[in-house]
């Protein structure tokens, strides 16, 4: 699918990352009520470099990882093995070693270093599950299987209810030993889940975790619902609701559903956005007949507006150090990406490709911005530097948009759109997918009906 | 909820009666069992409720503007009679910028009825941008049917 060539060396040197001791901190004691969870440091960790992979090179050679059941409570050891496998199966840097083929199931204390080495794998995750009760204690292990030694050892306890969270926190935690970056497991995704025919389309607020698990839908779908984003604390969204027939954005609870409408704009306000410190939203409004671009505070819901004119500027996203705002207008004669500091000075377009250039959208990492470009006929999902040099396309077809980012500024998740076939539009589609962003490793983001406007969280808290 | 409904029968009609390039609806001859005078069915029918525009813009056409010209002599007819005015925009744009040109086009429209002596207070606008469209093909056809501003009766 790629249409680059080659990965391009856009990352840090992963060989140096990995080197650094392992941090606890964040993992440490998640809070959040029912879901707290614990973790400790085992003996016996130790830095070694072995299993390193070069993720500029991992389009070619993903790492071998095995990864048995769990040993102790059923069926969590076998469960929890399962969803980190997938995580780091999908992440398209990994290559899990088929279960089938294992010589032995990894619940010696010290791994059976030959055997793993035999079925070809470099990596080797072991763990053991305790049920106290109504909660877990998972420990797990991360093996370099060459030099045969300890790399990492975390024990978390939890409700056992949470299971699903500690396999993804392990994928996490194995993804940045090995790779030297942050991982994006432990995330969620909400979307726009779309049924029915197009001209009375149900659209409803959904969410779910990244692998797609524990779905839920948030509205009902009784009003339109667009264009969700993530508050940074992955408690809200931001998002556009059509409800009472009057198209503006909302604030949502996620755990309580209470809504409620952001700022007194006499006109249609859309495409909202946080900013970075979460006490912000940046937003495009309707007023005068100019849609320019607003940022209202969320303590003291004033409106301060950012652009005028009577272009068209929409689709804002800061930079995530809050300093500056990438935008589309049509201020140049039609949509081209701009940057603005964020006070709304020193407005500058930074596209000049072929086309049009929508939905900016800035990497959580700050060093790229993702876009969608309409050419040719055709749209692509593409990245370019903040300064609109280095543009690269990853994806192309007949209609998609909407780039988010995983945290961790690696992995991109879009919607793609497939054409009606007749008038009575049989043959549309929206899906979301997800794309690795050196271009490689598209693949659908399963969900249960048609999806659009899918917006990444950060790391759980 | 009854002249809505009769307002989507007369638009599908139209439809399918135009297969390459969207005319504006015809003025057709009232007859004695027409529509009820003042009703959705009588704008549909006997003046227009839409107005086409061009790929990416937001300029009335000639065409729309005769339309909106009857509309303005048809609301006048009907002082009790308030409208809102729906802007539209085809599936080959990305969704935020086509919620601003829908509304843009709502207002061009809008503006027009205004500049011919409608209260502004009876002339309420809507954006869907490409999420309600009117014709579901994915042809040159359908989204010239979809970049539209549609007047209907509150």
């Amino acid at each position: 699918m790629s249409l680059i060539p080659s990965a391009p060396r856009l990352l840090s040197d992963p060989q140096v990352d990995a080197l650094r001791a392992l941090s606890l901190s964040r993992r440490a004691m998640l809070g959040a009520g029912a879901a707290t969870l614990a973790a400790a440091a085992l003996p016996g960790s130790a830095a070694g470099q072995g299993a390193v992979i070069d993720i500029t090179r991992a389009r070619t050679d993903p790492l071998p990882i095995a990864v048995p059941d769990f040993a102790g409570a059923t069926p969590f050891g076998a469960q929890i093995a399962q969803v980190i496998t997938a995580n780091l199966g999908r992440s398209g840097l990994f290559r899990p070693v088929d279960r089938r083929a294992f010589i032995t199931q990894g619940a010696e204390a010290t791994p059976r270093f030959a055997d793993w080495r035999a079925v070809g794998a470099q990596a080797l995750v072991t763990g053991r599950v305790e049920q106290q009760g109504e909660r877990l204690r998972v420990e797990f292990r991360l093996w370099d299987v060459l030099p045969g030694q300890q790399i990492q050892g975390t024990a978390y306890t939890t409700p056992a209810a949470n299971w699903r969270r500690i396999a993804h926190i392990c994928s996490d935690a194995i993804y940045e030993r090995l790779l030297g970056e942050k991982g994006y497991f432990d995330t969620r995704i909400v979307y726009i889940a779309e049924s029915g025919p197009r001209d009375r389309r149900i659209k409803r607020l959904a969410i779910m975790d990244q692998d797609s698990e524990n779905h839920r839908f948030l509205t009902d779908g009784s009003w339109l619902a667009l264009t969700p984003r993530f508050h940074p604390n992955v408690a809200q969204v931001a998002f556009m609701s059509y409800q009472r027939n009057e198209p503006r954005v909302y604030l949502f609870e996620i755990d309580s559903g209470r809504q409620t409408l952001l700022g007194a704009f006499p006109g249609m306000t859309f495409a909202p956005r946080f900013m970075p410190d979460g006490n912000a939203v940046l937003l495009s409004a309707i007023r005068g007949g100019d849609a320019n671009i607003y940022v209202v505070d969320l303590r003291t819901r004033a409106e301060r507006r950012l652009t005028s004119g009577p272009s068209l500027d929409v689709s804002p996203s800061a930079s995530p150090d809050g300093q500056q705002i990438a935008f589309n207008s049509d201020r140049g004669g039609n949509q081209q990406l701009y940057v603005m500091n964020a006070d709304g000075s020193n407005v500058r377009r930074i596209s000049f490709g072929q086309g049009r250039y929508a939905t900016p959208v800035w990497s959580p990492r700050g060093d790229l911005i993702a876009f969608t470009r309409i050419a040719a006929g055709s749209f692509a999902i593409g990245v370019m530097r903040p300064d609109g040099s280095g543009e690269r396309i990853l994806s192309e077809g007949y209609q998609m948009e909407g780039p988010t980012f995983a945290p961790n500024g690696r992995v991109l998740a879009f919607f793609r759109e497939t054409p009606a076939r007749d008038a009575r539009g049989t043959g549309y589609s929206a899906r979301l997918v997800s794309i690795d962003i050196t271009g490689f490793n598209e693949r659908a983001i399963p969900t249960p009906t048609d999806g659009s406007d899918p917006a990444w969280s950060p790391l759980l808290p | 909820m009854k002249m809505k409904l009769l307002g989507a029968i007369a638009a599908v009609a139209l439809v399918a009666a135009c297969e390459s390039t969207p005319t504006e609806t015809n003025t057709g001859a009232g007859s004695a069992t027409g529509p009820r005078p003042g009703s959705q069915e009588d704008l549909v029918v006997n003046v227009g409720d839409r107005v086409f525009f061009d790929f990416d813009s937001f300029s009335v056409r000639p065409d729309g503007r005769s339309t909106l010209q009857r509309q303005a002599e048809w609301l006048g007819r009907y002082g009790s009679v308030n409208v809102q005015v729906a802007g539209h925009a085809d599936e080959r744009g990305t969704r935020e910028y086509n919620l601003a040109l829908g509304q843009r086009r709502a207002n061009a429209a809008r503006d027009l009825l205004v500049a011919q002596g409608v209260a502004g207070a009876r002339v309420s606008t809507i954006s869907f941008g490409k999420d309600r469209p009117i014709a579901l093909g994915s042809n040159e056809e359908a989204w010239a049917q979809n970049r539209v501003a549609i007047t209907s009766v509150r």
